[in-house]
């Protein structure tokens, strides 16, 4: 019962609660969701971090412990947590924490991120080679796209990003709204499964 | 010469009296000025322009209050005006300017202060380009804002809910009697199994990456749906799988959808909660941490389910370079280009949806999706004849799926 029922009736009862309060403007309505969506979520949120810092220190110990490939990554990694973690408990105006973020942190993320540009060339290298008609349709399609989004493109055809425009906002429009229709339905189905009972899945029974 | 000597003696003789005269003529002058320009400045005396007319104030509909909407009808003549100044008064507030409208406005939503059953009055006036404004208007009949308890602009949406969740139950309830329904195959979730199965031959894990959005997203629930018959099938073949997370309720899922996994194929001996393990909260940290396991792991099969955004080729591609054979599936429209040009099979859309009733078979589950093809057929018809409709001017059915 406390398996399986009893938070199939939490889900039963928060999900058609939720789904109400879409329809209720009320400030009752609003306060409903901001304690459910706002105040129990950063509750819950801040008991799992436990879990998930027991997990992430148990997953790189057992690494250094083994002394397995890479295992020094593993180290530099609960070094940095801890480093982190403690300049932004010492520190009492955390000047040292927010530097430590700005020229640390986000430099690292941003060269994870300008790594996209390279890794988008060598896709599309392999996703445009003509190997049977679909794939030359996209080839010569993306062709005139690139061309059309450069000045070259109005240079070489005056007509080129009217038709670059046509590509994007019809053929390319009509397939990504078919998807978006299909999602959206897909979406509310699953929600309404979750809902019903139907779709236990995600709570680790069938 | 005469004359001019005899000017110069008079000026000289009356110099007293001409000087008084004279300073009385300034300080008329002074004055005048002055007052033209107070009439200038003095906002109601104004008689160069009119002030909008029949002013209604009233409550703001399907909201939760505190904001009243203001109608008016234009001044007959508008050229010389450049917009309205609108005042609102109450039993507590006195007097006072509580917002500006264009001149080609006939409209104003007032939410700044307002409190709920409060009788709120307005009168407004109008404005020239050089600050002459006109005589006020005539004051609004008192109106109140108040919270309503339903959106009827959502109507339209609710009965939508409504039909399709009538659908679901009834299609439920013929899957109940047992007949069959059909369900097209999907190439990529076919190939799950053949996935797993390669990777037992190897002797390499699979890696599952459920996304990077936490559990209220509904494309990550569909992962954890997808992931519980992966981890059984990776059970049965004795192999292994390792699942990173980025969101900490995710890691809690997960863990337990494998666990369950691995318990119904009887293999919960061969479970091990540190593979499905927490990484980071960091969008790009993630993406980096998960491109060192594929490279330092060197997983024979890399499974991407879920919601993703600008890490998704970064994780792709990375696992393309590895050799591993790569699945992918997310609802985000912008990332599936991405998957389909580093993936071997990419599912799309609502198909990762339907992936944990296609993998599941169960006729309850199977059936949800029959109910989703009738759906998807309505719209189909109604955008048909939506299209159709609207070359001869009958706009109706578009106005079923905007918000009013």
């Amino acid at each position: 019962m406390l398996r399986r029922t009893l938070p199939q009736a939490i889900a039963f009862i928060i999900g058609f609660a939720m789904l109400i309060q879409y329809f209720i403007p009320h400030p009752i309505s609003e306060r409903f969701y901001n304690v459910i969506v706002q105040q129990w979520l950063i509750i819950i949120l801040g008991f799992m971090y436990i879990f998930a810092l027991r997990s992430f220190f148990m997953h790189h110990i057992v690494k250094i412990r083994r002394k397995k490939e890479g295992y020094w990554f593993s180290a530099m990694a609960i070094v940095a947590l801890l480093f982190m973690l403690s300049s932004g408990l010492i520190t009492t105006r955390g000047v040292f924490f927010d530097s430590l973020y700005n020229y640390m942190i986000a430099p690292l993320q941003a060269t994870m991120f300008s790594l996209l540009a390279f890794f988008i060339a060598s896709a599309a290298f392999r996703a445009f080679r003509a190997r049977n008609f679909q794939a030359t349709l996209l080839l010569v399609t993306a062709v005139i796209v690139m061309i059309g989004r450069v000045p070259i493109g109005d240079y070489l055809w005056k007509g080129m990003p009217d038709l670059v425009e046509w590509i994007m906002s019809v053929p390319n429009m009509a397939a990504m709204r078919g998807i978006r229709i299909g999602v959206g339905l897909g979406a509310v189905a699953t929600a309404m499964k979750i809902i019903l009972g139907i779709e236990r899945s995600y709570m680790g029974g069938e | 010469m005469c004359s001019v000597y005899w000017l110069c003696w008079f000026f000289e003789k009356n110099k007293k009296t001409l000087d008084k005269c004279l300073f009385l003529i300034i300080k008329v002058n002074a004055m005048l000025i002055g007052i033209l320009f107070l009439i200038g400045q003095i906002p109601t005396d104004s008689v160069f322009l009119n002030p909008p007319t029949n002013i209604i104030a009233m409550d703001a509909p399907n909201d939760r209050g505190e904001v009243i909407i203001i109608k008016w009808d234009l001044p007959e003549d508008i050229s010389n005006i450049e917009g309205y100044q609108i005042f609102r008064e109450a039993e507590e507030e006195t007097l006072h300017l509580a917002g500006y409208s264009p001149v080609d406005r006939t409209e104003y939503t007032d939410q700044l202060g307002i409190k709920n059953n409060v009788e709120y009055r307005y009168r407004m006036r109008s404005i020239s380009p050089e600050g002459i404004v006109s005589i006020s208007s005539e004051p609004s009949l008192p109106a109140t804002a108040y919270p309503q308890w339903f959106r009827m602009d959502y109507i339209n949406v609710l009965a939508m809910v409504l039909l399709y969740l009538g659908l679901t139950v009834y299609f439920v309830r013929i899957a109940r009697k047992g007949k069959k329904i059909f369900l097209r195959r999907i190439p990529g979730l076919d190939a799950l199994e053949e996935a797993v199965g390669r990777a037992t031959e190897m002797g390499k894990p699979i890696l599952y990456v459920p996304g990077i959005w936490p559990m209220s997203e509904i494309g990550t629930i569909a992962a954890m749906n997808i992931l519980k018959p992966v981890a059984k099938k990776v059970a049965q073949y004795e192999s292994r799988i390792i699942v990173p997370t980025i969101d900490p309720i995710v890691m809690n899922v997960a863990q337990q959808t494998v666990k369950e996994g691995f318990t119904e194929a009887g293999r919960i001996d061969s479970y091990n909660e540190d593979d499905v393990f927490y990484l980071t909260s960091a969008q790009f940290a993630y993406a980096a941490g998960v491109n060192g396991i594929m490279i330092r792991e060197k997983p024979a099969t890399n499974l991407f389910l879920g919601v993703f955004f600008a890490e998704s080729l970064l994780l792709a591609e990375t696992g393309n370079a590895t050799g591993a054979i790569q699945i992918a599936g997310t609802d985000r429209v912008a990332q599936l280009p991405f998957f389909v040009a580093a993936c071997d099979y990419c599912i799309m859309g609502e198909e990762l949806y339907a992936a944990s009733a296609y993998l599941s078979e169960d006729p309850r589950l199977v059936s949800a999706i029959k109910a989703q093809d009738w759906g998807k057929m309505g719209i189909l018809i109604c955008l048909a004849l939506g299209s159709l409709l609207s070359i001869f001017g009958a706009t109706f059915i578009i106005s079923w799926f905007t918000a009013r």
